[in-house]
């Protein structure tokens, strides 16, 4: 069988993940104080259930879903809320947040455990699932449960579990398949369940041995789950091309959903997440960040709770080193740069990853473009970036159109390879933020 | 407070936030680079004289940039090596023994008026190098077409004039040319080195591939318009080259011979100017091959290299409108 494990093009970024692929998961001494934001999932913000002054325990709801597209939020400590209100959040916007101030004594509500967690009807361990406000926390973050509940007329006949952790520096994901293998195997077991999809695969990419090792270790005897090393590449770790790494199948363009093709992907950190959920009914409150970077002076795997701000972890970490100049929440090449080390860890938050001097290439200045097509050869999506790039520069937006401007989803690869050094993700979201797609 | 201090400093941009370590002068450099091996053949067949020309026109280029560049207050370019490149390949496609103010109004009209003129690096239509050529070959028709043969003195005073083997070929077919050179493979052997008459730089086949293959390993250009260039060169000259006959055509004297190895490797290759789509390279390249041989089969000049190049880049933008690269999920994937 001569499957490509892979897809088209993409680029080879220097990985960079030594700093902390070794480094076990550490926990993080409790936070004195978090922030929670009300969204931190795509959809509909949740709605505050409590209010200043309020003594809340760990695991509490705090707020609730608005509507199907939405996802609760839990207390991530015990404490006090001391503040309800804006506040700087990852992706560079004020995002309404409860604050607590925490009572040290981390003390949680009673959880409801289910240890016959695979005999629970798929509608049960949806609405666990959807109660438990798990998110996709691979970096989207859309709510899981939506993307559990296919509509009748798209059948799916598989789930992945996104193993590729393609982004450079990143390690988070590989160090839980790592040290919790089994764990994922039954979060996939129960997706499995619940989307009632008899067939399930564990993408990972090569260069992560162990990481394979465990995963097929762990699904042993599990004739319906196939663990799939997959070619080294960025982005590799991206819906659409692992799908089509693992299946062969291509996401139709123009708004395609995985569900098109049959597929259902999750993220490792999710399985996780969804088996923890089902199974100790644990509300999700905690996830791995990978806080790297030559910016820091102890990169490490750490167990944060949700709310902890930027600066606790990276005081955790040793402090900053004196080049550090960018702080970006996410990876190098989608991630966000930060204006502050005060912002918090939400579910979508995989990584910080702060860049020193000697690592980072200013954005300053670029050029005119060559039309050396290195883009084009890079591009996942087999758009024209050049193309796009120069119509939006020059504000024809609605021409950008004729260049299928919205199956780009910035991923970076083209400004990765860019000699001119041109932001050509900034000129995509540009258009994108001027014309309507269709 | 230091931390303070630090936050202010927090750079914020967008994504992505690494890049690799190519840029535009690390390319071009290296394509500088890449033309040397056949530079220093030239000055060892052509003599000191050759080495004059291509200094000429290498930092009149640069010193047109630099002049036109303050002249209009644009920030100078002139490190990024492209005006560099340009003076280098305009004098690697002059005859050798040029008055001195030949090379240097080549250099005007390619890096003033195609290039900068047109907006700089990345806007001109046509290659300036080549456009700065062709305005030497249709002003001074004569000086442009006078060759002289191989000799490493000073050219002028010993070097006999001569026709290029193209000429030769065309005027009077293979057996004058077999009567120059010796056997075939004799002809070969100086095609292949570069001991013949020609633009100083054009002859060298052997240090032009070599220089072509860094590039190719380099990944600085695809193999896309070398081969399909060469190669329609190759089988139109293998078709229609002979006298007679049809299939009787020695292919390997027209890839040898003229401008066509400079030309594959390093001038339909230019970025700016070719289609950036790599299918569209192809019909690009098989255009230049064709055009050129029919220039030299059946046009008035015996190379044609020069005028298929610059022909070719009229249509670049226009394939590369037509061709598209192939859309992840563009037919619908699976049917249910
Ligand atoms: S990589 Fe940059 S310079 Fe090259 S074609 Fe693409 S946008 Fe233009
Ligand atoms: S055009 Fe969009 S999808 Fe293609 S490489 Fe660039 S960012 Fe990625």
């Amino acid at each position: 069988m001569a499957k490509a494990d892979t897809f088209k093009r993409g680029v080879h970024p220097p990985e960079s993940k030594g700093l902390t692929s070794g480094n076990s998961i550490k926990k993080v001494k409790l936070p004195k104080k978090v922030v929670i934001p009300l969204s931190q999932h795509i959809g509909a913000p949740a709605k505050a259930e409590v209010a200043i002054g309020d003594v809340v325990k760990k695991y509490q709801l705090i707020g609730s879903a608005t509507g199907f597209v939405s996802a609760p939020v839990h207390a991530s400590v015990s404490g006090r809320v001391v503040a309800i209100g804006d506040f700087l959040h990852p992706s560079g916007r004020m995002v309404s947040s409860v604050i607590i101030e925490s009572d040290e004594k981390d003390e949680g509500l009673a959880l409801n455990e289910n240890p016959d967690f695979m005999g629970l009807t798929p509608d049960s361990i949806k609405s666990l699932i959807s109660n438990a406000g798990i998110v996709g926390l691979g970096g989207a973050a859309f709510p899981t449960n939506v993307k559990l509940s296919p509509p009748k007329e798209k059948p799916v006949d598989v789930v992945i579990i996104n193993g590729a952790e393609c982004e450079p520096y990143l390690t988070a994901d590989h160090r839980l398949m790592v040290e919790q293998p089994n764990d994922i195997v039954n979060g996939l077991k129960l997706i499995m369940k619940a989307v009632g999809v008899s067939k399930g695969y564990i993408g990972v990419e090569k260069n992560k041995p162990d990481a394979i090792e465990k995963m097929k270790k762990a699904s042993e005897g599990e004739a319906d789950i196939e663990v799939r090393p997959l070619t080294v590449k960025y982005p590799q770790g991206a819906e659409k091309m692992l799908i089509k790494a693992v299946t062969g199948r291509e996401v139709p363009s123009k708004g395609g959903l995985p569900m098109d093709v049959g597929a259902v992907v999750h993220n490792v950190g999710t399985a996780l997440a969804i088996y923890e959920a089902v199974r100790y009914g644990k509300p999700l409150i905690e996830r791995v960040v990978t806080v790297t970077g030559k910016g820091v002076r102890e990169p490490e795997n750490l167990m944060a709770r949700i709310g902890t701000l930027v600066s606790d972890l990276v005081e955790e970490c040793g402090g900053l080193s004196d080049g550090a100049v960018k702080v970006i929440s996410g990876g190098p090449m989608m991630g966000f740069a930060q204006w502050s080390l005060d912002v918090p860890v939400v579910k979508g938050t995989s990584g910080i990853l702060i860049l020193s001097e000697d690592e980072f290439t200013s954005n300053d200045e670029y050029f005119a473009c060559i039309r050396c097509g290195r883009c084009i050869d890079a591009c996942p999506m087999g758009l024209n970036p050049s193309m796009l790039s120069i119509l939006s520069e020059k504000g024809f937006f609605e021409e950008t159109k004729e260049y299928n401007l919205f199956d780009c989803f910035e991923c970076g690869s083209c400004a990765f390879v860019c000699p001119s050094k041109r932001p050509i993700v900034q000129f995509v979201r540009l258009a994108k933020s001027q014309t309507k797609p269709g | 407070m230091a931390k303070e201090t630090k936050e202010k400093q927090l750079v914020v941009s967008v994504s992505p936030h690494v890049r690799d370590e190519e840029s535009i002068a690390k390319i071009m450099w290296s394509v500088n680079f890449a033309l040397f091996p056949a530079l220093i053949a030239s000055f060892y067949y052509f003599g000191p004289r050759a080495m004059i020309v291509t200094l000429l026109s290498i930092v009149s280029s640069i010193g047109f940039e630099y002049a036109y560049q303050k002249f209009v207050g644009k920030k100078t370019t002139i490190n990024d090596g492209s005006a560099f490149l340009t003076g280098l390949l305009i004098g690697m496609n002059l005859p050798p023994q040029l008055p001195f103010y030949i090379p240097v109004m080549g250099s005007f009209v390619a890096v003033v008026l195609v290039k900068q003129l047109f907006g700089g690096l990345g806007y001109n239509i046509f290659n300036p190098a080549l456009v700065g050529r062709a305005f030497l070959l249709v002003t001074w028709p004569k000086l442009m077409t006078t060759w002289k043969e191989p000799s490493a003195a000073f050219v002028g005073l010993d070097a006999k004039t001569t026709a290029t083997p193209l000429g030769i070929l065309k005027e009077e077919g293979i057996s004058k040319l077999l009567e120059e050179f010796g056997t075939k493979n004799d002809l070969y052997i100086s095609l292949l080195t570069g001991h013949r008459a020609g633009s100083l730089g054009e002859t060298s086949a052997i240090f032009l591939i070599i220089g072509g293959l860094y590039l190719l390993y380099k990944r600085y250009i695809t193999w896309h318009i070398p081969v399909s260039f060469v190669g329609s060169v190759a089988v139109i000259a293998w078709i229609f080259g002979g006298k007679g006959a049809l299939f009787t055509g020695d292919p390997l004297i027209h890839l040898m011979s003229g401008g066509l190895m400079l030309g594959a490797f390093f001038m339909a290759t230019d970025y700016v100017t070719c289609p950036s789509i790599r299918k569209g390279q192809i019909i690009f390249g098989i255009g230049c091959g064709a055009l050129t041989m029919l220039i030299r089969l059946k046009g008035g000049f015996p190379e044609g290299v020069m005028f298929a190049i610059l022909l070719m880049n009229c249509f670049a933008p226009l394939i590369d409108r037509g061709v598209k690269p192939k859309l992840f999920g563009e037919v619908k994937a699976v049917k249910k």
